[in-house]
């Protein structure tokens, strides 16, 4: 492993620490010290992302290692955008940890170049996987915004304020946040969506091929689409908003995972080991 | 000698005294002044400065004859509240020197209130001292002290979160909303009844910039002045089911024997609302709000009862706070002990270097009336060396004086140097 990849695994784990001293507590400075080491951690992982992409000269999602990777990455790199445009600070406990374990995770996978020839320097294609990755990466934050929304409900409605109670914040900014992680996440899975025809369409002559990647990417997005249609047509929000939040995001992880183990497809490269 | 002087407080406070001895003993600000003065007169109090809240009466003074002034303030405070003083004595707690310290800082600190961390307690101390201070019964000691108190009082405070939790109903109830609703600007209030306490709530909410306020009372009529009150608008009671499609949080407080906002009630609105939640603050018995509606989606119901198990919460935390709270308490007492000890060398320290240097001025111009041949040079010369010298013979004892050693040991010295050079005549 390259000591770029470790430097970034321990700016992400001493993240991680401090936002569980943090969530124990409750100092101010705890969170910020967490805030900017995962920020310490995401340049050095840019940069580690970037000189990989430099070396070969390819997008580094050729093997599970570099995709797991990026998808670390991603999530470190929405989550800060997040937390300084909401400063919703107590996400950091979900979402430090998150990128920690997913990193660690990749870390743990051989990471031996795979050769995939020209298909990774198409300019759709990059389009395609960025976008895929950091909407796939707000939804998972939607995921946690959506867990403490459910801790926090029930600890009002059950009238058994224990831990959570006076950690959490509002309901009203719980449930705000993770709309908005939604509807950012749905926007750029949309995208990734559109690129990904357009590029399936330059290289295989057709849009669509029923491929299973490409069948539960759909489901995927019409999953979220119904949530959000919901959400603006009846105003579906709070407990029921962050339950679908969940299952969403379940799905999310399936079609980004499942579909590539269990099932086969022409995604299957991304997660060779 | 100063040593000898020290700091005492008596008083009576909730914990000793019940209500009925309290209210008796109570002294108004007129009192407070005229005692002040009375007690100014005395030769045995040396400072005083004298409080009374309706949990506590309490003097704190400076005296040389503890004893004295105790009994002195015993029978002033029987005879200006004309009660024999058999009546208040057992329950009077008497402290002394670091105990009295002790008991001011934990006072002030709120760590002796009836309900701990309360706050106007720091500033019904303040407005003593100052009563003391205008009629200059308060001195250096007092002075040091209560600075010192206020100090003590602020840090307990701001470091610990002895303050941070509310302890009221409608305290509580704004707590709770603040965590379903984040900021409270734009949610409608709907305040069914009246009451002192859910009047309370209201005015907290619109401290906190709530939106409009309505009002239902059965009576339209009180409605309307109470909604004047609010500078809201009344509703009819019979509009309350209609209403509750806009408002946001629901204040009830009725003496209806069933139910005024029933389950079908919300069940059919919420939809309407676009789940916006509703939150429903019941300080009625028997209650006035379903309680199976706390189990409508983005519904939340507290009764008075799911209130005051919060508000046993925040003391229980409150509590746990205090125990850091007299951790700074009794770094505080110390550091007051060791600048008190200083205080009486430092009177020894000067009067010795005084005397001393009499002496030897007065030598000094005796020499020089004697020896009329001497040139200014050497007038100088001489001066100088009798300052070296007066120094040089201080150096020693002052160091000993000012040394850190025990207090015990430090009076021994005290006295004795005092006795050596007759510094106390």
């Amino acid at each position: 492993m390259e000591p770029l990849f470790i430097l970034v695994i321990i700016f992400y784990l001493l993240s991680t620490i401090g936002y569980l001293l943090y969530l124990f507590f409750q100092k101010d400075y705890l969170q910020k010290t967490g805030f900017y080491l995962l920020a310490a951690g995401f340049l050095c992982h840019t940069a580690e992302i970037g000189y990989r992409f430099f070396r070969t000269g390819q997008f580094p999602v050729a093997n599970f290692h570099e995709t797991l990777s990026l998808a670390g990455w991603a999530i470190a790199g929405v989550f800060l955008l997040f937390q300084y445009k909401f400063g919703l600070k107590i996400l950091g406990v979900f979402a430090a940890p998150l990128v920690t374990f997913v990193v660690v995770i990749a870390a743990r996978l051989p990471n031996v170049p795979k050769e995939t020839g020209s298909l990774l320097n198409n300019l759709w294609l990059v389009a395609h996987v960025i976008a895929i990755f950091i909407g796939e990466a707000a939804l998972a934050l939607a995921c946690g915004a959506g867990l403490l929304y459910l801790l926090q409900e029930n600890a009002i409605k059950s009238k058994h304020r224990g831990f959570f109670f006076k950690r959490l914040p509002s309901l009203e900014l719980l449930d705000s946040s993770g709309y908005a992680c939604i509807v950012t996440g749905f926007t750029m899975l949309t995208f990734g969506l559109i690129t990904g025809l357009i590029y399936a369409k330059s290289v295989w002559g057709r849009f669509w091929s029923w491929d299973p990647k490409e069948v539960w990417s759909g489901i995927t997005w019409l999953l979220y689409a119904a949530l959000l249609h919901q959400r603006l047509t009846v105003g579906w929000r709070g407990r029921r908003a962050a339950i679908m939040a969940i299952i969403g995001f379940a799905v999310v992880l399936f079609t980004f995972l499942g579909v590539n183990f269990l099932l086969k497809g022409h995604h299957g490269q991304f997660t060779r080991m | 000698m100063t040593s000898m002087l020290d700091i005492v407080l008596l008083g009576v406070n909730h914990k000793t005294a019940p209500v009925a001895l309290r209210e008796c003993l109570a002294i108004t600000k007129d009192e407070t002044s005229a005692a002040l003065k009375a007690f100014q007169d005395l030769a045995s109090i040396r400072e005083v400065m004298l409080f009374s809240t309706c949990n506590r009466v309490e003097v704190l003074m400076v005296a040389e004859d503890k004893a004295g002034a105790v009994d002195t303030v015993k029978s002033f405070l029987s005879q200006l509240k004309q009660l024999p003083v058999s009546e208040f004595e057992k329950s009077l707690y008497i402290h002394e020197g670091d105990d009295a310290v002790r008991h001011v800082f934990r006072v002030a600190a709120s760590l002796d209130s009836m309900v701990v961390g309360e706050p106007q307690i720091l500033g019904q101390i303040k407005e003593a001292y100052q009563m003391a201070t205008r009629t200059k019964t308060s001195g250096v000691l007092l002075n040091k002290l209560l600075h010192r108190t206020f100090f003590v009082a602020k840090r307990v405070r701001t470091e610990t979160g002895i303050g941070d939790r509310a302890v009221s109903i409608s305290y509580a109830a704004v707590e709770l909303g603040r965590k379903i609703f984040g900021t409270f600007e734009g949610k409608k209030v709907l305040l069914i009844g009246a009451g002192e306490m859910a009047e309370l709530a209201v005015e907290h909410l619109i401290r906190n910039r709530t939106g409009d306020i309505l009002v239902a009372n059965r009576t339209f009529e009180n409605g309307m002045d109470l909604a004047k009150k609010f500078n809201g608008h009344a509703i009819r009671f019979e509009e309350i089911k209609d209403m509750l499609e806009q408002v946001d949080i629901i204040i009830s407080s009725t003496g209806s024997p069933d139910y005024v906002v029933t389950r079908d009630h919300v069940k059919g609105i919420i939809r309407r609302r676009r789940n916006r939640p509703l939150f429903f603050i019941d300080i009625a018995v028997p209650r006035d709000i379903d309680p199976e509606i706390n189990r409508l989606t983005n519904s939340y119901v507290y009764d008075i009862d799911d209130l005051k198990g919060i508000i046993d919460e925040n003391l229980e935390d409150r509590h746990k706070e205090a125990i850091k709270g007299e951790r700074i308490v009794d770094e505080a007492v110390i550091s007051f002990r060791q600048w008190y000890d200083n205080l009486d060398v430092m009177p020894t320290i000067v009067e010795l270097r005084r005397k001393i240097e009499d002496i030897a001025n007065g030598e000094l111009k005796r020499t020089q009336q004697t020896l009329g041949h001497l040139s200014a040079d050497d007038l100088k010369a001489i001066n100088r060396m009798t300052n070296v010298m007066v120094n040089k013979i201080l150096h020693d004892p002052t160091l000993l004086l000012k040394s850190n050693g025990r207090h015990q040991d430090k009076s021994v010295y005290l006295d004795v140097i005092r006795k050596l050079f007759k510094l106390d005549e």
